[in-house]
């Protein structure tokens, strides 16, 4: 009788879905990059076409839409050492799964850390 | 023509330089790096400042890049990011395509794309002119002379 597939480090489970992470929020991040590059530029151009620019950084849509940037750059970071670890530490594939709920925990709490002294800045 | 993929069970045919390995070490060595320069920059700019978010302008940016550390801080961040950033679109790319003509466009255009934003990055940071003739005084950093 078959029996389900054990889970490897790449097919399904954490090792899977990590991944998918982080090429989704590697491809967020580096789409505000590019956006990001061009709209400092404009300290180039002028203080008052920055300014004009960067006040839609300050509005609240784009403000709550930070949280998610800073959200997905965490996660790409600290999953990012985790990555270079399972490749470069010789119990890395092992603890691979303790490491992605160590990750997503120190994520968690830079986030909580940082998300309410955002959203005060940005509503207040 | 389909994109050829060799087998990983045997000896690399090709004998010149194993760029995909270089490829492999920078993401590793760049993403490290881009940790530290990343977290510190958010905070800079984000969290130190009184008021956060709201407290970023041209006299905020003229005043950080005073300061040649936060100059070449910037600079790093610009060249790590930039060329991390492509060269993981860029195995996305290869993942995904399954026509060599396409393949071959866009990683061109990415690499493009890459180019010419690092330049211009790295022009904007070091002509930068913290206090521009003609600007409005009330948008210059305070340490500008009156006009």
């Amino acid at each position: 009788m078959p029996t389900m597939p054990a889970g490897t480090l790449y097919r399904g489970k954490v090792g899977m879905w990590s991944w998918v992470l982080h090429r989704i929020t590697g491809v967020a991040i580096f789409f505000f990059l590019l956006v990001h590059v061009l709209d400092t530029a404009l300290v180039r151009v002028a203080p008052e076409a920055y300014n004009v620019v960067i006040a839609t950084y300050q509005t609240p849509l784009i403000g709550v839409s930070e949280l998610g940037l800073v959200a997905a750059i965490l996660y790409h970071g600290f999953n990012g050492i985790r990555i270079a670890l399972i490749d470069f530490w010789s119990k890395g594939a092992k603890y691979q799964n303790v490491m992605f709920w160590v990750v997503v925990g120190a994520a968690f709490v830079l986030f909580a850390a940082f998300a309410p002294r955002h959203l005060m800045h940005v509503f207040g | 023509m389909s994109v050829v993929i060799e087998t990983p069970n045997s000896p690399r045919s090709k004998k010149q330089a194993n760029w995909e390995k270089y490829g492999w070490i920078y993401m590793r060595v760049s993403g490290a790096a881009l940790v530290v320069l990343i977290l510190v920059h958010l905070i800079s700019n984000l969290v130190v400042p009184e008021g956060g978010i709201k407290a970023i302008n041209f006299a905020f940016v003229a005043g950080k890049w005073a300061d040649p550390f936060w100059q070449w801080w910037d600079l790093a961040m610009l060249w790590l990011a930039m060329i991390h950033g492509t060269n993981g679109m860029r195995t996305i790319v290869n993942d995904y395509t399954e026509r060599e003509g396409v393949r071959k466009t866009l990683v061109f255009t990415l690499w493009g794309v890459c180019a010419a934003l690092v330049t211009l990055g790295t022009l904007v940071i070091f002509t930068f002119d913290p206090c521009p003739i003609g600007a409005s005084l009330e948008a210059l950093p305070s340490f500008c002379p009156a006009q």
